[in-house]
């Protein structure tokens, strides 16, 4: 049987042999899943304008040529000094819109033509869902989507990030023939509702609340970036 | 006792005990379908055969090194909190693991979230420490852990493989079954790709091993 003297600096001794060894592999790793991080985000940002590509140099060569990076506000100016990698979609999806600042990414197509992402951050059941929105320059039709998730039931909440879910956004209206915000809901194909054909896509059987999240998500991260749309529109 | 160590020394490294303690758990002492451990992640990450492959690796590294490193300090290892300095190790391990993964296989380290973080509270790794680490030699310890990392594998692998080809179609990710079966009717079979099928597969693959292996029938 060993003391109690010796048992704490047993218990003291290994906790810091083993704090050293964890800070050096982390310190040492950092920079390799940073720059995974980054790339992943770019790799998603590609695939809601609908390009797919899985190597590193084709993603990173696309990104650079062709992607634009800015913020906006809600009053739909463009805010300087911040850099887009700061922002945290976290914290700005829990500020009142007007708070906001708001990512976004123009996407140039190869006629010339330009795609406007929007990065989307809610909640599915449990736990957060994000993804990617682009607009075609009309600022109406939505080009493309693309969604994830951090621990959707698979089968069920996780096919949002499946591609069958993330086609049908395709083709859709963000605004009705008024000219009113309808934004692309997700409901049940049955529910019977006034929201048009082009404003809606069917949800996932089983993942209710992962859908309705969706639903809330697009409106509510898509609405504020209307009025710098509205100043792209006038020039 | 002098006659008995130094007998210990020479033995080789494979000799038959030593074989047999790797070889025991895939079959007559497999950590999942005899010792019924680890159940828990072989229902999670059984979906596709990529993810279900490094994860077995990563149980084996673990239990390797944990069942070594516990075994080299067995005799230092103040009883009344081995148990917490086991953890230590494991998490340690884990948490390397974890990282490494993230740096190099971003995409693998997403489909195994939390299940690698998990890999800690597996209770084959804890169990072996307990049971045969804490009294044995670094050596056929780290053999032990090896072969208990791999019976918990054959059975992540095997599993995966029947999830992944009756519910996806595929293996490794690439299409087996042609076109033209989808074009006369054949499905996916939905259910593959949720946990219960993970159960299933694991009750006919015990009810397979046991009707083979004469030495499991009275074994609960």
């Amino acid at each position: 049987m060993h003391n109690n003297r010796y048992t704490f600096l047993y218990a003291i001794g290994i906790s810091v042999v083993t704090a050293i060894i964890l800070v050096l592999t982390s310190e040492n790793l950092k920079p390799l899943q940073e720059a995974n991080v980054a790339l992943d985000n770019k790799k998603n940002i590609l695939k809601s304008v609908l390009v797919n590509s899985d190597d590193r140099e084709t993603i990173e060569s696309t990104y650079n040529s062709s992607v634009e990076e800015l913020v906006v506000n809600s009053k739909g100016e463009v805010v300087e000094g911040i850099d887009i990698e700061d922002v945290d979609m976290k914290k700005e999806v829990a500020k009142a819109p007007e708070d906001r600042n708001l990512p976004l990414y123009i996407y140039t197509l190869e006629g010339g033509d330009k795609a406007y992402v929007i990065p989307l951050r809610g909640v599915g059941l449990w736990g957060p869902i994000w993804g990617y929105i682009s607009l075609d320059n009309n600022f109406n039709t939505v080009k493309g989507a693309f969604f994830d998730h951090k621990g959707e039931t698979p089968g069920l909440g996780a096919e949002i990030a499946e591609g069958p879910f993330q086609q049908q956004f395709q083709g859709k209206m963000m605004y009705n023939d008024a000219g009113e915000f309808v934004s692309v809901n997700v409901m049940k194909a049955t529910q019977k509702s006034d929201i048009g054909e082009e404003h809606r896509v069917d949800a996932i059987s089983g993942g209710t609340i992962t859908s309705n999240g969706v639903d809330e998500m697009i409106a509510n991260c898509v609405e504020p970036y209307l009025s710098y749309f509205e100043k792209l529109k006038a020039n | 006792m002098a006659e008995v160590a130094e007998k210990v020394k020479k033995e080789p490294l494979f000799s038959k005990k030593n074989l047999q303690v790797i070889k025991d758990p895939f079959d007559d002492n497999n950590p999942v379908t005899v010792q019924v451990l680890g159940i828990c992640s072989a229902l999670a990450v059984t979906v596709q055969l990529k993810p279900a492959l490094i994860m077995s690796l990563g149980v084996i590294f673990v239990s390797a090194f944990s069942n070594l490193i516990v075994s080299g300090l067995r005799k230092s290892i103040p009883t009344r909190v081995r148990i917490i300095v086991q953890l230590i190790v494991v998490a340690t391990l884990v948490t390397i693991v974890d990282q490494v993964l993230k740096a190099y296989m971003f995409d693998i380290s997403k489909k195994l979230s939390v299940f690698v973080g998990l890999i800690i509270t597996n209770c084959i790794i804890m169990g072996r420490l307990e049971a045969f680490a804490l009294g044995q030699k670094p050596w056929p310890a780290f053999l032990d852990g090896i072969g208990n990392g791999i019976g918990y594998g054959i059975i992540l692998v095997a599993v995966a493989f029947f999830r992944e080809l009756l519910g996806s179609g595929s293996l490794f990710g690439m299409k087996v079954i042609p076109q033209w079966a989808y074009d006369h009717g054949y499905v996916n079979n939905g259910l593959m790709v949720l946990p219960p099928a993970a159960l299933f597969l694991i009750g006919i693959y015990i009810w397979v091993q046991r009707s083979r292996n004469p030495k499991l029938v009275n074994v609960s």
